[in-house]
């Protein structure tokens, strides 16, 4: 195994315009990947794990030139894959190959099995038929089907058998690099063990580099060696699967961790004292995604104002109603007085700073009053420097990678005082 | 004891195939109580769905025999006639489905589906049904309910749509909903909320949830009671931490094992479900089971045979003293004859 990576994926940008009006002029941009670094060295499972619209799929065809990229690069084996010529593309295109989610979706229904899994070698320029039957039967016997199988049609199936013919047609080439993308969410749970488990055999016999995407983080957690979490089409958090589980740095891993249904019902009372984070919201429109760190509006552990102290968790609630009041999500009508504001966002009780309740006071009334660009201009006071500047994914104390303002800082350290 | 709300007994749906009669649900029993809920816990083909479909007859008859008996509240839906069931579909018995796409109309605005939804079964106003459908819109968490009520189903996110379901599913303020996979569609992220907003809901409204789903880790959040079915038909019942603390069928413990973080790396079932139209006699597992006996051949799926609680661990409420036997598997294993072999004894 060499040292070098057999991809590297540097700035990756891949835009998308958005088209308004009656001539679909150009009104502005969808930032699907916004600036999207990693490697994959051979031998090793990189996952790429997020909700939807993070922004992991378009990673992932932009890296394989499935798309084109708005900025960035991408070499693969030390050659940048947009200075490919011809013959070169068709070699990069036999030698990485990837696997989409349906797999009822990526077969002709007209063709068996075997010459879906076949069609590869006659594209790559393969002519002898029964050269490119043994070939097909071989992968197909490598993924756990049978060569009797290989005379079957796509629907004769299940969904997991369907998913490693979808493999055994990606390793017919025989690839050095695989994506696989949500191999295993469209499948029942104990499929997807079976799957996940093909995957990591393949892997460690074929000795291949594999970029797994998945929104589930206990998939990741069972084949990949190094995690990437995305969120708007950034990468927040970077490092090894252990380390990134046991210790994550970034709030937003950590709510993604939190949110895994954990197979204990004890679980559910919380008996190791630990509440489980809750994100509010959804994933923020990514055409105008939030300033600062795009997670802020939904972060748990957004960091308060210097000029004001607050306890731990408090700030997440006076900083909801600002962005509620900016973004005019209320109606002041909802209100009879200010202390039903201040209901509403669980601020009933005072604010330990006496000048941060002031301006919570003034501004709960201006609401109630239905003043609201009053209300909005008091709690402007409120700014936090998460929404002012976009941290960069630099190195923490727990060794990797997380791009969060709160660096350094133990995530244990500022658990919720209330 | 006071009956059940809901009460299920021999229900069998066959369909006529080109390959055979697929035998769907095949003699399934359960029970829903008041405020209660039930997960069905299953894999892809187990019946699962089909089965809860059947208790309104979603299903429709010209395609599907189904025989058996379905109780609502003293009632049996299955000799009830297609428009007396009418009134139950969506009136006392809720239903949500896996995919909100498919569910909401995407030419309508939701908060005029929401209204249909009142008014289909109540004699209320446009206005007066106005005014609830947002209030129950507010109640499922879609903020700032005034300015998205006129929007269309593709404005809403995934997450917003099912809470939109959800609330159509409570507009007359069901005894009972059937949510089929409700989550499984969304991210975990919005799971998370979708599923504490189901349990909110629950509690506030005493209304019983039968809970459709192929996942164990969200059994283990949402669950009272457990149904654990396989090839259409019930392969063990049990309280959740029961369940999960001393799971008695070799299928519900294999399925436990695939849970990641649970059995040891990559614990898989191996083989695949029998084929429907053509089962295996005797257990419906045996052909996977590592403890099959000769026994397990031959006749029907075994009958249910109760399983002894947990080694002392008395659990608090201690509804197993008086009420029925609540934990109960059809396995011949746990026949008084055959002793039970010692790695499927007691828990973990």
């Amino acid at each position: 195994m060499s040292d070098d990576p057999l991809l590297i994926v540097r700035d990756l940008e891949k835009h998308y315009p958005v088209r308004s009006g009656l001539l679909r002029r150009v009104t502005g941009h969808v930032e699907a990947v916004d600036g999207v670094s990693f490697d994959v060295h051979e031998g090793e499972t990189v996952g790429l794990v997020g909700e939807s619209g993070s922004g992991k799929s378009t990673t992932a065809t932009t890296m394989l030139g499935l798309e084109e990229s708005t900025s960035g690069e991408i070499r693969f084996d030390g050659e940048p894959i947009t200075a490919f010529d011809g013959d070169e593309r068709e070699r990069f295109r036999r030698r990485a190959q990837i696997v989409f989610q349906d797999p009822n979706s990526a077969f002709d229904p007209r063709l068996t099995v075997g010459e879906s899994v076949a069609e590869p070698l006659a594209i790559h320029g393969l002519r002898d038929p029964d050269r490119r039957r043994e070939v097909a039967v071989d992968a197909l016997e490598r993924v756990g089907l049978s060569a009797a199988d290989a005379d079957r049609y796509p629907r004769e199936f299940s969904g997991g058998q369907k998913q490693r013919v979808a493999l055994a047609r990606a390793l017919v080439l025989d690839p050095d690099l695989l994506v696989v993308d949500e191999p295993v969410s469209a499948l029942d749970v104990s499929v997807q063990a079976e799957i996940l488990s093909l995957l990591a055999e393949l892997q460690t016999d074929l000795g291949l580099a594999m970029v797994l995407i998945s929104h589930d983080l206990g998939v990741v957690r069972q084949v990949c060696d190094r995690v990437c979490v995305m969120y708007l089409g950034e990468i927040v958090e970077r490092g090894p699967t252990d380390r990134l589980f046991d210790d994550p740095q970034h709030p937003y891993t950590e709510a993604l961790l939190s949110s895994i249904p954990e197979p204990d019902p004890r679980g559910r009372d919380d008996a190791d004292g630990t509440a489980p984070v809750e994100l509010t919201g959804d994933v923020p429109d990514p055409s105008n995604p939030p300033s600062g760190c795009s997670f802020h509006p939904r972060c748990h552990r957004v960091v308060p104002p210097e000029s004001f102290a607050f306890a731990d968790g408090r700030f997440r609630r006076v900083l909801d109603l600002r962005l509620a009041v900016e973004n005019g999500d209320l109606s002041p009508d909802e209100f009879d007085d200010s202390s039903a504001v201040r209901t509403e966002y669980g601020l009933v009780d005072e604010l330990s700073d006496a000048d941060a309740e002031r301006v919570l006071t003034e501004a709960a009334e201006a609401v109630s009053a239905g003043e609201l660009d009053a209300a909005a201009d008091r709690l402007g006071a409120f700014d936090t420097v998460c929404e002012r500047t976009d941290p960069a994914l630099e190195p923490t104390a727990a060794g990797h990678h997380a791009a969060c303002h709160r660096r350094g800082e133990s995530v244990e350290g500022s658990s919720e005082a209330e | 004891m006071a009956d059940p709300l809901l009460s299920v007994r021999d229900l069998h749906v066959r369909f006529d195939g080109d390959d055979g009669t697929v035998r769907a649900v095949d003699g399934v029993d359960f029970d829903v109580r008041t405020g209660e809920t039930v997960c069905l816990v299953g894999e892809s083909g187990s019946g699962k769905t089909v089965a809860c479909e059947s208790i309104t007859r979603l299903i429709s008859t010209e395609s599907a025999e189904i025989t058996g008996e379905v109780r609502f509240d003293g009632t049996d839906l299955t000799a009830l006639s297609e428009s007396a069931l009418e009134s139950y579909r969506g009136g006392r018995i809720g239903h949500v489905f896996q995919n909100p796409q498919d569910a909401l109309d995407p030419v309508y605005t939701v908060g005029a589906q929401v209204v249909e939804a009142i008014r289909i079964h109540r004699d209320v106003s446009k206005s007066a049904a106005r005014a609830e459908a947002i209030e129950l819109l507010d109640r499922v968490g879609i903020g700032d309910v005034t300015e998205r009520f006129d929007d269309y189903p593709h404005q809403f996110s995934g997450g917003m749509k099912q809470r939109a379901v959800v609330a159509m599913a409570l507009a007359c303020d069901p005894d009972i909903l059937i949510a089929d996979e409700p989550t499984t569609a969304l991210d975990v992220t919005i799971q998370r909320q979708v599923l504490e907003l189901l349990a909110d809901l629950q509690e506030e409204r005493e209304m019983a949830l039968l809970f459709v789903t192929h996942d164990l880790g969200v059994v283990a959040e949402v669950a009272d009671r457990v149904v654990v079915m396989y090839a259409g038909n019930v392969m063990e019942t049990a309280d959740v931490y029961e369940l999960f603390d001393a799971p008695a069928h070799p299928y519900t413990r294999a399925l436990l094992d695939c849970l990641p973080g649970r059995g040891e790396g990559f614990e898989t079932i191996g083989g695949a479900i029998p084929d429907p139209t053509d089962p295996p006699a005797g257990c419906r597992f045996r052909p996977r089971c590592p403890h099959a006996i000769p026994e397990c051949e031959g006749g029907d799926q075994p009958g249910f045979r109760p399983v002894g609680p947990a080694d002392g661990e008395a659990d608090g409420d201690g509804a197993n003293e008086t009420g029925p036997v609540e934990h109960r598997v059809s396995c011949v294993l746990y026949d008084d004859t055959h002793g039970v072999p010692s790695d499927l004894e007691g828990g973990r």
